[in-house]
C-alpha cells in the first residue's frame, strides 16, 4: 500500500449543537470540562456559541444561561492545541460581536445561512478574513435544494473567503445518497475544502457522514453522545471509532473520547438525543432540528399535537431561525381544532 | 404657507431613485396625493422601468440624479430612495437647498420617524429617516406596549420571502438589525431591543411576517393584559389606515419567559404585512409599509408646512 491514508479533520461541536439539547444552559465550568476533555482527546476543533450562533440569546431562540463569549473565553483558556470556533448567522449575530469572540479567542468562524441565501455572508466572511480567521460557511437545510443550487452558493462562500464549505443537513432529512451527491458535486466543483455536518433524525447521520467522506469531505462535524438539536448530531467518539475501522486518519483518541462520552457529557445531558417519535417526524418533514424543543413547549402550552404543528411548519417551508413560527403555527392549530370541535 | 403662490392647497415633491421603491411610492402617491404634487421621479438610467413609468402617468422625469431636483426652487420635499451611501450625499445637498428630505434608505442622517408612533415629532426636521421595513411594521408594536406599561425590552423578528429582499438588504444585513434595535428603543419605548431578519425562499414568496416580543417591566400578575390588548388592537388599526394589509395573525398573546431579568411575562404579537400590490407584488409587504409610511410622513410635513390641521389621515 502506498496510497496515503484518508485524512478527514473533526469539529466537535457539542458545546455550541449541544447547546439546543441544553436548552442553552451550559455553565463555564461545563464548558471547561468539555473542552479541555475534547483537547487531550485530540479534537482539533472545537465550536462554543449560543446553539443560534453569535447573539443567538433572546426570546426567539432562548436565553443563555451564561455569556458566550465568557464561555469562549473559558474554552479557549483550557485548551492547549484545539482551536476554538465561533457560529454566526447573518440576520442573527453581527460583525461588533464576532469582533469581541475574536477577542475572547475564537480563530475560526463558521458563517452559516439557508441554502439560498449564501449572498448575505459576504461581509462576515470578508472581515474575518481580514482578521485572519480561519472561515468555514455552512450551507443550512441543505436538503431543500438540489447540487446544482447549491454548488452557486458554495461559489458564492467560496469567492467571499470561505476556506471550507459545509452541506449542513440541518433538518436530519438526508440520506446517505442524498448526502453524498451534495458533497460529491461541491468537491467536483470548489477548490476550498468541503464539509459535512449531520443530524440523526433519520437514524443515518453516522451512514450520512461516512458517505459524505467516501466522496471526500475534507471536515465531518460530531457531538459527544450526539448532544445537538433533534436526534443530535452524529457521535464524536462514534466518528472516531468507526474512522479508526476505516483506517481513515482524524488524529482522535478515540477510547478517550468514547470516556468523554460517557463520564464527561453524559451526566450533563438533561436527556439523550435520539430518533424518538418527534425527532423522526422532524427528519420526515424536513423540519429545522431546533424546532424540536420549541415544538414540544408549544405544544403542551396549547395543548395541541406536536406532530400536527412540525407537519405545518414543513409545509410553510419554514427555514432555520424561525422559532417564531412554532408558536404562530401551534396557535392556529389550537385555533382550528377549536373550530372543529365547536 | 406657500411662497410662490402656485402651490396654494399642495406642496411640490420629487422622488430621487427610480427603482422598486420609487416606484411603489409614485403610484402610492398619486393614488393618494393629499397634500402633495409629485412633480419629478429623477432617475440616472434614462430607460429605466422607473422613468418609463412616471413618463406614462405624466410625470416629469429626468435622468440627471439630484441635480435637476435641486435646481427646482418649487419642490419642497425630496423622497430619497437611492441608497445609503448616495444619500448620505444628497442630505447635505438637500439641506444646502432648502428641501425637507424625507430618507428611505439606511442612511439615518435624521431622526427617525414611525408614524403611528412619532408622526408629529420632528415635522420642523429638515431630514427624517424611515429607518428599516422591519422597523416600520414592529415599532408601533412596542409603543402600543409601552404607551400602556413600562418596557424593559423589546425583540422583534422578521421573516422577508427572499424575493423581496433586494442587494442593499443583503450585503449590509448588519445594519438592519442595529437599526430596527435601535427603532424599538428610542420609538418603540424599549429599554433595550433586538432584532433578527430571516430570508425565507419558499415559492411562491411568502407575505411578510413579523414576530414581536415585548418584556414588561412590571410582574405578571401587575400587567394589564386588558389594557395592553385594547392598545395594540387601536394601534393595529392605525397602522391599517396606510397599510390596509397590516394584520394580527395570533396575539396579544401572553406567556412567560425565564430571561436575563428572572422569570417574567412576555407579550407575542404575530404580524403578517400585505402589500398593497400598487407596484411590487403583494407578497412585498416589507417594501409596501416603507413607501406607505414615506407618504405618510410626505403628506405630514406637506400639511405642515401649508399650516394645514389634520382632519384625515
Amino acid at each position: 500500500m502506498t496510497e496515503a491514508r484518508q485524512t478527514v479533520r473533526i469539529t466537535d461541536t457539542s458545546l455550541r449543537d449541544g447547546s439546543h439539547a441544553m436548552s442553552h444552559q451550559f455553565t463555564a465550568e461545563q464548558v471547561r470540562e468539555v473542552s479541555s476533555t475534547l483537547d487531550k482527546a485530540g479534537v482539533q476543533v472545537i465550536e462554543v456559541t449560543h446553539g443560534d450562533g453569535l447573539a443567538g440569546s433572546s426570546i426567539q431562540y432562548g436565553f443563555s444561561r451564561e455569556s458566550e463569549m465568557d464561555l469562549i473565553s473559558e474554552a479557549a483558556d483550557v485548551c492547549e492545541q484545539a482551536k476554538i470556533a465561533a457560529l454566526l448567522l447573518p440576520g442573527v449575530g453581527t460583525v461588533p460581536q464576532l469582533k469581541e469572540a475574536v477577542e475572547r479567542g475564537v480563530t475560526v468562524l463558521r458563517v452559516a445561512t439557508h441554502c439560498t441565501e449564501a449572498d448575505i455572508s459576504q461581509e462576515h466572511f470578508e472581515i474575518a478574513k481580514e482578521m485572519d480567521l480561519e472561515t468555514v460557511g455552512f450551507l443550512m437545510m441543505a436538503h431543500m435544494r438540489g447540487p446544482e443550487v447549491l454548488v452557486e452558493q458554495a461559489r458564492l462562500m467560496e469567492s467571499y473567503g470561505a476556506d471550507c464549505v459545509y452541506i449542513v443537513d440541518s433538518a436530519g432529512a438526508l440520506l446517505p445518497r442524498g448526502a453524498a451527491e451534495r458533497v460529491e458535486a461541491l468537491k467536483q466543483n470548489l477548490d476550498c475544502q468541503v464539509g459535512f455536518h449531520a443530524h440523526n433524525n433519520l437514524g443515518v447521520g453516522i451512514g450520512n457522514s461516512i458517505a459524505a467522506l467516501e466522496v471526500g469531505a475534507d471536515q465531518l462535524d460530531g457531538s459527544l453522545r450526539g448532544l445537538g438539536a433533534g436526534a443530535g448530531n452524529a457521535p464524536t467518539e462514534l466518528l472516531a471509532a468507526v474512522l479508526d475501522k476505516m483506517d481513515v486518519e482524524t488524529g482522535l483518541d478515540a477510547f478517550k473520547l468514547m470516556d468523554a462520552a460517557e463520564y464527561t457529557i453524559a451526566p450533563m445531558m438533561p436527556f439523550q438525543p435520539m430518533p424518538d417519535r418527534d425527532s423522526i417526524m422532524i427528519g420526515y418533514a424536513g423540519v429545522y432540528s431546533t424546532f424540536l424543543l420549541h415544538a414540544k413547549r408549544a405544544a403542551e402550552r396549547y395543548e395541541v399535537d406536536v406532530r400536527d404543528v412540525l407537519v405545518e411548519l414543513g409545509e410553510r417551508e419554514a427555514v432555520a431561525g424561525q422559532e417564531d413560527w412554532v408558536i404562530d403555527v401551534a396557535l392556529d392549530v389550537a385555533k382550528e381544532k377549536e373550530g372543529a370541535a365547536s | 404657507m406657500s411662497e410662490d403662490g402656485k402651490t396654494e392647497g399642495q406642496v411640490k415633491v420629487a422622488i430621487v431613485g427610480s427603482g422598486n421603491i420609487g416606484t411603489d411610492l409614485m403610484y402610492k402617491i398619486l393614488k393618494e396625493p393629499g397634500h402633495m404634487e409629485l412633480a419629478v421621479v429623477s432617475g440616472i438610467e434614462p430607460e429605466s422601468e422607473g422613468l418609463k413609468r412616471a413618463r406614462d402617468e405624466g410625470i416629469g422625469t429626468t435622468h440627471e440624479g439630484i441635480q435637476p431636483v435641486l435646481d427646482d426652487p418649487e419642490i419642497k420635499i425630496v423622497f430619497d430612495a437611492t441608497s445609503a451611501k448616495a444619500h448620505v450625499k444628497h442630505a447635505q445637498m438637500l439641506k444646502e437647498a432648502g428641501k425637507i428630505a424625507v430618507d428611505l434608505t439606511p442612511a439615518a442622517q435624521g431622526p427617525y420617524v414611525v408614524p403611528t408612533a412619532n408622526l408629529t415629532e420632528h415635522l420642523d426636521e429638515g431630514n427624517v429617516n424611515l429607518m428599516t421595513c422591519g422597523a416600520q411594521a414592529t415599532v408601533p408594536m412596542a409603543y402600543a406596549v409601552s404607551r400602556v406599561t413600562s418596557v424593559r425590552y423589546a425583540e422583534m423578528v422578521s421573516t422577508v420571502a427572499s424575493a423581496s429582499a433586494g442587494p442593499g438588504t443583503r450585503q449590509n444585513i448588519d445594519e438592519f438589525t442595529f437599526t430596527t434595535a435601535r427603532g424599538l428603543e428610542e420609538i418603540g419605548g424599549a429599554q433595550d431591543g433586538k432584532a433578527i431578519i430571516i430570508l425565507n425562499p419558499a415559492d411562491p414568496p411568502l407575505i411578510m411576517r413579523n414576530t414581536v416580543y415585548v418584556v414588561p417591566d412590571a410582574e405578571r400578575d401587575e400587567v394589564d393584559e386588558d389594557a395592553i390588548t385594547e392598545s395594540v388592537n387601536e394601534v393595529v388599526s392605525e397602522v391599517q389606515k396606510a397599510v390596509p394589509g397590516y394584520q394580527l395573525t395570533n396575539g396579544p398573546t401572553f406567556d412567560e419567559r425565564d430571561t436575563p431579568w428572572g422569570e417574567k411575562p412576555v407579550v407575542m404579537m404575530f404580524l403578517e404585512v400585505e402589500g398593497a400590490g400598487d407596484f411590487l407584488p403583494k407578497y412585498s409587504g416589507n417594501l409596501d409599509i416603507m413607501t406607505s409610511s414615506a407618504r405618510k410622513v410626505g403628506e405630514a410635513f406637506a400639511r405642515h408646512l401649508l399650516g394645514v390641521e389634520e382632519v384625515v389621515a
